[in-house]
């Protein structure tokens, strides 16, 4: 549908010009009415201005005046939107659209699969004055790879992102980023292949979804913004709120419209800075699923985040920041470097002489009583040692509740080492 | 160095009008003074005798014309003190600075987003005097306002001084850290740029199309110097920690 040049006032009466021909049309309208008060002397000066005006006014209701343009269409039935009566209820993601922005985003991506890293950090360190907000951080982020970053807060978590997608100058180190060492040089072309969706979605609340992102589109000068703009709505389930201001959607709603801010330049990397913070458990599932998404495709992520629940569902590895990186890994590796592993029996009634029978099965290193008829084997082989402990349990006539290995979550491995911090600086 | 991009620049400006367009807040505060300010020199005009003075007559319109040229300094002002502290408080400039756009770029936006309103104004303003004045005023009110010398002056001076109180405007809210204070200092460092024209409206320097085009080029030669300092507040590392940044002289070797 061609827009209309000029369109009917919400309040009151008369139009108003909405497009550039609609200006132009009441420049010259004015311009005339000034020649005509100027040229045109007395008793006829007024009447060829309203004779003017009622051109203009005629002009402007043949060419408009019955519809707004932009204003949002109704959100399609097909849209996905839940049955729960409020307009803000999540959408379920859409997966192949998902998919097919992914798609574009790996290919992006394999860009960089000759250099086989998209991110390098040597020895970064990031100081304000006399305070480090990180010091000496050094890692690697394969491309494709999910990445989490953990820390508490203050870690220097954010001031690494920002540091890496070139908003703060490293104090010293050198990293490269999407295949660009970090420098005043390179600034716009890291930018160019990044993206960034800071822990406040940042957007104008007077402005619509669809100006909001054509703003950005603007900002990267791309040439066929509205297919970009209309394929990352609809990969985050949002265009039938295209229209809509963004002040008037949920927090949930604006993370996804921040999503698809990030998703708009096809970008390398996605940096994401604590993209669940604040959001309810419904509004967390959307958002994970739209990452988890990019993830499948082999999109590199970069996560920060405070939630080790959702960095042990999606990430690849994990790395702990707390000034200094303490450690990275995947969360296994670190299970094994911060832990003994160990079996957990639970037997009905507590054993008569556990010593004897613990310290006579092969593989096991060590035992300890952790409650009434509760044991902790340390093992280097849980799945070898454990028939053999089941054998000499049920040999020895115990009554066997259970036989386990012990599990820790990433959230055993955070506490640990950040209670080794405190430890230390205590 | 590469040239400056215009689609970016053009991005800014549209997102900025369309913000104004939003807030009815804004368009009200960017238009009832200079209403206020149109309604006191037509009144002034019409009051004044046929038989006045040559020197009341000049004295009259010099006051029309420095009410005409303190429009470009104050609605520019008021719109540039908020421009970047305003987007700080909501959030919104970290997700723009991560962008391509370079630091230039995005003074150039926000600045023509600043100057466009308070000049267009000050010409509408001043073409509305003018043909109202011409159309009711006495003739020798006429003759005295219909000088080459203030239509060039209202014809250059009007962006120029919008340009400074920009600059001005732009550079308090750079280093401010509340919306307010902004707006009151930049207010008040953007009138001093008022002094030179106002040589030629009390008639110190007599207002002449000579004079005019030296206090404006003047003017250029002060908006270049401010345009230059500006840029480099724009530093973006600036604009999200407020503080410039440090690297160390020499950083250390790493083993790779």
């Amino acid at each position: 549908m061609s827009r209309r040049w000029f369109v009917r006032r919400r309040v009151g009466f008369g139009v108003r010009p909405v497009t550039w021909q609609g200006w132009a049309i009441t420049a010259v309208a004015l311009g005339l009415m000034v020649v005509a008060l100027l040229v045109v002397r007395r008793p006829l000066g007024a009447p060829s201005v309203l004779v003017i005006a009622a051109v203009y006014v005629a002009v402007g209701y043949a060419t408009g005046g019955r519809s707004r343009p932009g204003a949002s269409p109704a959100p399609p039935e097909s849209s996905g939107l839940p049955a729960r009566g409020t307009p803000d209820a999540p959408t379920p993601v859409a997966p192949a659209t998902l998919a097919r922005v992914a798609r574009e985003a790996t290919s992006r991506a394999g860009d960089l699969a000759g250099r086989d890293a998209a991110i390098e950090v040597v020895g970064l360190t990031k100081c304000f004055g006399e305070r480090d907000a990180f010091r000496d951080v050094s890692f690697r982020v394969a491309v494709g790879e999910v990445f989490g970053f953990l820390g508490p807060n203050g870690a220097g978590k954010t001031t690494l992102v920002r540091t890496l997608s070139t908003l703060l100058a490293p104090t010293s180190g050198s990293a490269t980023v999407a295949g660009l060492s970090l420098g005043e040089d390179h600034g716009e072309a890291i930018r160019q292949r990044i993206a960034v969706m800071t822990e406040s979605p940042g957007l104008y609340g007077r402005l619509s979804v669809r100006e909001n992102l054509e703003f950005f589109a603007g900002l990267y000068q791309m040439s066929d913004a509205r297919v970009r703009i209309d394929r990352a709505l609809e990969s985050v389930n949002l265009a039938g709120r295209a229209g809509d201001p963004c002040a008037s959607l949920s927090k949930g709603l604006r993370q996804r419209v921040g999503l698809a801010r990030t998703l708009l330049n096809d970008p390398a990397i996605i940096f994401l800075d604590e993209p669940t913070s604040g959001l309810d458990p419904v509004a967390t599932r959307e958002v994970l699923e739209l990452i988890g998404g990019l993830r499948e495709r082999g999109v590199t992520i970069f996560l920060t985040t405070h939630r080790l629940d959702e960095a042990e569902r999606l990430c690849d590895r994990v790395a702990i920041l707390n000034t200094t990186l303490r450690i990275v890994g995947d969360t296994d590796e670190l299970r094994r470097q911060l832990f003994e592993r160990s079996l957990e029996v639970a037997t009905a009634t507590p054993l008569a002489d556990p010593a004897a029978l613990f310290t006579a099965i092969p593989g096991v290193g060590s035992w300890r009583a952790s409650g009434d008829g509760r044991y902790v084997l340390e093992t280097t082989e849980p799945r070898e040692t454990a028939p053999r402990v089941a054998r000499a349990l049920v040999a020895a006539g115990a009554d066997v509740e259970s036989l386990a290995e012990s599990r820790h979550s990433l959230e055993d491995v955070y506490l640990q080492l950040i209670d080794d911090d405190t430890g230390v600086s205590a | 160095m590469t040239s400056l991009s215009g689609a970016r620049i053009r991005a800014v400006l549209v997102k900025e009008f369309r913000q104004y367009r939003r807030n009815k807040f804004i368009l009200y505060t960017m238009v009832v003074l200079p209403v206020l300010f149109l309604v006191a020199p037509i009144t002034t005009i019409l009051n004044l005798p046929s038989t006045a003075p040559e020197v009341r007559v000049r004295a009259a319109v010099g006051s029309i014309f420095l009410l005409m040229l303190l429009i470009p300094v104050i609605v520019p002002v008021a719109i540039s003190a908020y421009s970047v502290i305003g987007e700080r408080d909501q959030g919104t400039l970290e997700p723009v600075l991560t962008t391509p756009i370079r630091r230039e770029e995005l003074v150039l936006g926000k600045a023509l987003a600043s100057i466009i309103p308070g000049v267009a104004l000050s010409y509408l303003l001043f073409a509305v005097i003018m043909t109202v004045l011409r159309v009711v005023g006495h003739p020798n009110v006429v003759h005295a306002l219909w000088q080459g010398s203030w239509l060039v002056a209202e014809v250059l001076f009007a962006p120029l001084l919008a340009a400074w109180s920009t600059w001005i405007g732009t550079a308090i809210s750079a280093r401010s850290s509340d919306v307010r204070v902004a707006q009151q200092l930049g207010t008040l460092a953007s009138l001093p740029a008022l002094a030179v024209t106002s040589l030629m409206t009390f008639q110190v320097l007599s207002p002449t199309v000579p004079v005019a085009l030296i206090v404006a080029g003047v003017l250029v030669v002060i908006d270049v110097a401010a345009l230059r300092v500006v840029s480099r507040l724009f530093d973006r590392e600036r604009l999200i920690t407020g503080a410039r940044a440090t690297r160390a002289a020499a950083p250390p070797p790493h083993d790779s």
